[in-house]
């Protein structure tokens, strides 16, 4: 891309910051500017600093051990029923892959409110699966399934499974076929082929996958609204309470601020642990 | 033995397809549903009243027409945005593109709550009285990202020395770019919008936390559970994905044809 004249070569050398400027501006005045303001006015006013990060963390310490417990739920269920999915289309699939693949976002296109929704009429007592369970007897006469924990942790894997299954599908995507073809010509058996060369190889998008399902869900309160009761209320809920109808900004804010610096150094963490090259 | 296990593994991955699609099933019956009362929430009798009548709720048909708009205007933003600095990373190599993928990803590793009250503690700094204007900017934020790097994904690795082919065939800048460079990106480009606009039209938390009185689609639904929820809530959100299925089907056979054409292989939506 260089350029023949030198009016061109300095031309070319200011053309990517030219490029980014537009959106990378945006991004600086809509979300790094946004952070710093939601740290000030965590700190500011009568009630803010230590006051309300003290709060934010005895009186919602449960809210957010709560939070992260159900996001983790989430995400290992999802885990579950996504990477054989995944592994599904990449390798089983055939020609079918692409039309397989439109079937797994084609969900999504619906509002996510009404799909959780949707979820309510199926749970719902007196609904077809509270009355199979009940059949099967896994749920006493009176059991009900709206309301507790198994539905919100539900909620939420079914929500965000898409965002497990699609980087998965792309690191299995990727792997040479060569490669497992070569591990059962040394006579590996398909398992051992399974776990020493297609599994390290996708394990990128079982980084990314995780991520992406863990964090949405951890500060989701959709799922907790309208499929949990009170007592599975999520640190979402909070933070929109507080700053919505109570309005005790400081409050809201640190309890804002602290769900993102949770979530940020576990990430570092998780990344320092897998690495981090495939995660853009 | 060993086909066993690939029959059982094959037939639970069809369940998980399944269990995708039940509450799909379950949005579609109702939307023939005749509730009994306000809610439709559990199943009374047949009809096909509300896909007779999908607007017969005024404010129903409001939300939706805003957050047509909303959709159109940020998608339209956000891909403009996305799409350059998607070129400038796969193009050029440049000082502080480290910081630009940075500032790219952590939007996308930031839940959307803290997005949005962040969002709203500098409207609320700055006095600005959130309605349309904010939603937008609030839309246009989240979607930059997710279009960036979508189009970065489908053009990386491409042979950009096409251009300068281009070029010393005698073709000016700007027919290089919409007869080498557009038809390059395009299909890229395409598939970015569609994601951003399907995005925006989905959007609840952040949204909530900025629209002031303004009330989307989402918000009525959420609004909904309080006052009444009719089928036409499961009318419209049928519609919705009958026109992403038809949008989605069209832009793979087209891909499909272009790629062909070119010789490379398919891998829409990843």
């Amino acid at each position: 891309m260089a350029g023949t004249a030198s009016g061109g070569a300095r031309r070319n050398r200011l053309a990517p910051y030219l490029l980014v400027a537009p959106g990378i501006l945006w991004l600086l005045v809509f979300f790094v500017a946004p952070t710093i303001t939601l740290a000030q006015t965590s700190l500011t006013g009568a009630e803010g600093g230590w006051p309300a990060y003290h709060k934010a963390l005895t009186s919602y310490g449960t809210h957010f051990f709560r939070s992260f417990r159900y996001a983790l739920a989430a995400t290992l269920l999802a885990l579950a029923m996504g990477y054989p999915l995944a592994y599904f289309i990449a390798f089983r699939a055939g020609k079918l892959k692409n039309l397989l693949l439109g079937l797994v976002v084609l969900p999504f296109f619906t509002t996510f409110l009404v799909r959780t929704f949707a979820w309510k009429t199926i749970l719902n007592d007196g609904g077809p699966a509270v009355w199979l369970l009940q059949r099967l007897h896994v749920l006493d006469a009176g059991g009900r399934l709206l309301d507790t924990t198994v539905a919100v942790i539900g909620g939420l894997t079914y929500n965000f499974l898409p965002f497990m299954i699609l980087p998965i599908y792309v690191s299995l995507e990727k792997i040479d076929r060569r490669l497992v073809e070569a591990a059962e010509d040394l006579y590996s058996t398909p398992a051992a082929a399974f776990r020493k060369v297609v599994l390290p190889l996708s394990l990128p998008g079982v980084f990314a996958g995780s991520l992406l399902t863990f964090i949405p869900a951890a500060g989701d309160f959709i799922n907790a609204q309208l499929l949990g009761s009170p007592n599975q209320q999520m640190i979402g809920t909070v933070i929109q309470n507080q700053f919505l109808e109570v309005r005790d900004y400081p409050l809201a804010a640190s309890l804002s601020f602290v769900l993102m610096a949770v979530i940020t150094l576990g990430v570092l963490a998780y990344a320092r642990a897998l690495g981090t090259e495939d995660l853009a | 033995m060993r086909r066993f296990v690939r029959w059982a593994m094959d037939t639970y991955a069809i369940l998980v397809l399944a269990y995708l699609f039940l509450p799909i099933f379950v949005i579609v019956l109702y939307s023939f549903n005749k509730p009994a009362g306000k809610f439709n929430f559990v199943w009374k009798a047949f009809s096909f009243d509300a896909w007779r009548n999908p607007f017969a709720y005024e404010a129903l048909y409001e939300s939706m027409k805003l957050s047509l708009r909303v959709a159109a205007f940020s998608t339209l933003v956000a891909t403009v945005f996305g799409t350059l600095i998607a070129l400038a990373l796969t193009r050029y190599r440049f000082r502080g593109s480290g910081a630009v993928n940075l500032l790219l990803v952590l939007p996308l590793t930031t839940p959307e709550v803290v997005l949005g009250s962040s969002l709203l503690s500098l409207f609320l700094d700055l006095n600005v009285r959130t309605g349309f204007s904010t939603i937008v900017i609030a839309h246009i934020m989240f979607s930059v990202s997710y279009v960036a790097l979508t189009v970065r994904a489908r053009i990386r690795g491409f042979d950009w020395t096409l251009e300068e082919a281009a070029m010393d065939l005698g073709a000016p800048p700007f027919r290089v770019f919409t007869k080498v460079t557009l038809p390059i990106i395009a299909p890229g480009i395409v598939a970015a919008a569609m994601l951003a606009f399907a995005l925006s039209l989905d959007d609840f938390i952040i949204t909530l936390f900025n629209a002031g009185n303004r009330v989307t689609y989402p918000l009525y639904v959420y609004g909904a559970r309080r006052a009444a929820f009719p089928p036409q809530i499961n009318v419209l959100a049928t519609a919705i994905l009958l026109l992403s299925l038809l949008a989605l089907g069209a832009t793979v056979l087209w891909q499909q044809r272009t790629l062909r054409q070119r010789g490379m292989s398919v891998t829409p939506l990843a």
